[in-house]
């Protein structure tokens, strides 16, 4: 019932992105997400596509997962898509009652839609591919200079590795109590807004319940063992850095410079006056390969 | 109210790697007024087998029919199938929300759309028939004990006055006299309205005094359909699937091997010690 919600969840298999330090994937991410919302044109978009797919490809991650992922933030991709398209100011295109689109409206709204997908399919394929345990890990080390700053890294990783650990518990919980209470004739589907709101309140309180019991135990285990915070604590599995890692790195960066320069050239194209283009253009040739010859085509047209 | 299980699987989590069969070509017969213990390891398809009988589960294949209608039918009413069909979790007194007893009970009914009247005439009722004391009805459910939680839960699902009445594990959990009062209870509730049963559990101590019929399962699927002495000769096979025959089965083994003429297909302990003593006696008259 519930198990359409892929956020946050690990998928298991064996694959290259699924071997990667969780380093590496964080890094990863983070730089992709930062190239979505630095890009001015399609071209950029495109190679970001490209490499997203790559990934995806290599991690071995069915792509109807991904999918999945997307289903929970469709509401938010509509009302990113309409807030955009009517409320972009620029040159009308349609008029629907006193409301306009704009020509800026549609792409930024286009944009904003390829963004965002990009966004949710690139980060859940990290938590697709990387174990909650691992992911906090990878945190904490990467975060640990903070530590100079007095920031409380091990117990902030420590937070999210709880946090995320209990997503598909507090899943099970949930797709268990409300299974009872539909055997008790609830019904959490029919009726108006205000009405599921109220048949919510049977799911909602065994839920907190359940969510405060299970915290107090896992306080009580983690007693137990003499858990008392960072300091002076070893890891059974250090994380170090292999060959693949440094190949990755470099993957990446060559994805990032690879990008903007793609993204970049049309617009200094564009810009430069007609006998500098074919100097511009080759110079760029002879700097990277990823460039898609028939689009810049395109584009002198 | 049969219902008809017709080569039902289920398979959960059928597009990735991990996919599990937890039911495989399960076909059954359940006819009205039987009590039925269903038996089987952790992870045997138990539970996943009952949530298919009102309906919470799909099968992946094969069909389920209540009362001659396939349960999977579009026009198939899968509300009116849950009151008459009224299955209580395992650990049921995780479920419970409302403020008092009383109302928590009046759940299911008020979900049904009865009067006022008739709900609360229904919750207590069932609060009467699990055996809970009158001062706790308006208690709230969380200061109550874990044997009294657990009956409020019970009383919550009966109050929809189902004709099949299912229990995963009412007893997980409890300390022995808990244990027997609910057994006890259900035995009791089934005698006086005579409706169908099917109790739920690991352990065949619990079912055996009780049940006319034990289903076991194993990989999730039907091993033995048979009354209950008859199951108990396999207890060897019973074994080796990590489930165990009643101790009396194997008191009495015991006793006939060491050459007292006993019936060793006695079940209850009741039909043993009579047994033993029957056996007894007829000994010292021979000698």
């Amino acid at each position: 019932m519930l198990r359409d919600i892929t956020l946050g969840q690990y998928y298991q298999t064996e694959s290259v992105i699924h071997r990667l330090d969780p380093r590496v994937k964080l890094a990863g991410t983070v730089i992709f997400i930062i190239s979505l919302f630095c890009f001015h044109n399609i071209w950029g978009y495109l190679c970001a596509a490209l490499f997203l797919f790559a990934v995806v490809k290599l991690s071995k991650v069915p792509f109807k997962f991904m999918i999945k992922g997307m289903r929970s933030i469709m509401f938010l991709l509509l009302i990113t898509v309409v807030f955009n398209l009517f409320l972009t100011p620029g040159e009308t295109v349609l008029t629907i009652w006193k409301l306009h689109i704009t020509k800026e409206g549609i792409r930024i709204a286009v944009f904003m839609v390829i963004r965002l997908t990009m966004l949710i399919i690139g980060s859940s394929l990290m938590t697709l591919t990387t174990t909650p345990n691992n992911l906090t890990d990878g945190m904490e080390k990467a975060m640990s200079p903070l530590k100079l700053f007095r920031l409380p890294v091990h117990e902030i990783a420590m937070i999210m590795s709880i946090a995320l650990r209990f997503i598909p518990i507090l899943m099970e919980e949930t797709d268990k109590i409300m299974k009872a209470q539909i055997a008790r004739g609830a019904d959490f589907e029919s009726g108006n807004i205000f009405k599921k709101a109220k048949a919510m309140v049977p799911l909602l309180v065994p839920l907190f319940i359940a969510a405060f019991r299970r915290a107090n135990d896992l306080a009580m285990a983690m007693e137990a063992r003499c858990y008392r915070g960072g300091a002076g604590r070893t890891k059974m599995k250090p994380l170090i850095y292999k060959r693949r890692d440094v190949a990755a790195y470099l993957l990446l960066f060559a994805y990032l410079a690879g990008s903007i320069v793609v993204d970049r050239v049309p617009n200094m194209i564009a810009k430069a006056p007609v006998e500098e283009q074919v100097i511009t253009t080759a110079g760029t040739l002879a700097e990277t390969d990823l460039i898609d010859l028939n689009g810049l085509d395109n584009i002198q047209d | 109210m049969p219902i008809i299980l017709d080569h039902v699987s289920h398979v959960y989590g059928d597009d990735t790697t991990l996919a599990v069969k937890a039911l495989d070509d399960v076909s059954l017969v359940i006819p009205d007024g039987q009590f039925i213990g269903l038996i089987g390891h952790t992870g045997s398809g138990k539970s996943t087998l009952v949530q298919h009988l009102n309906g919470l589960l799909r099968a992946t294949s094969g069909n389920i029919y209540f009362n001659g209608q396939d349960i999977d039918d579009e026009d198939f009413n899968k509300k009116e199938l849950r009151s008459k069909v009224g299955l209580v979790f395992q650990y049921p007194e995780h479920q419970l929300f409302e403020v008092d007893v009383f109302s928590d009970v009046c759940f299911g009914p008020k979900n049904l759309g009865l009067s006022k009247k008739e709900t609360e005439l229904r919750a207590y009722d069932a609060l009467k028939k699990v055996g809970l004391p009158d001062e706790c009805f308006y208690q709230s459910p969380f200061d109550l004990s874990g044997g009294q939680k657990r009956r409020v839960a019970i009383a919550g699902v009966l109050a929809m006055k189902p004709e099949v009445l299912i229990l995963d594990e009412p007893t997980a959990g409890l300390d022995p006299k808990g244990r027997e009062e609910i057994l006890g209870q259900i035995c009791k509730l089934k005698e006086e309205s005579n409706i169908t049963v099917i109790l739920v559990s690991h352990s065949m101590e619990d079912v055996a005094e009780y049940v006319d019929r034990i289903l076991v399962m194993n990989h999730g699927s039907i091993m033995y359909d048979d009354v209950p002495k008859e199951v108990f000769k396999h207890y060897k096979e019973l074994e080796e699937v990590g489930l165990a025959a009643p101790q009396v089965t194997y008191i009495m083994h015991n006793l006939k091997e060491a050459g007292l003429s006993v019936d060793e297909n006695a079940t209850t302990i009741k039909e043993a010690a009579e047994e033993v003593f029957r056996a007894l006696t007829e000994r010292t008259r021979l000698l």
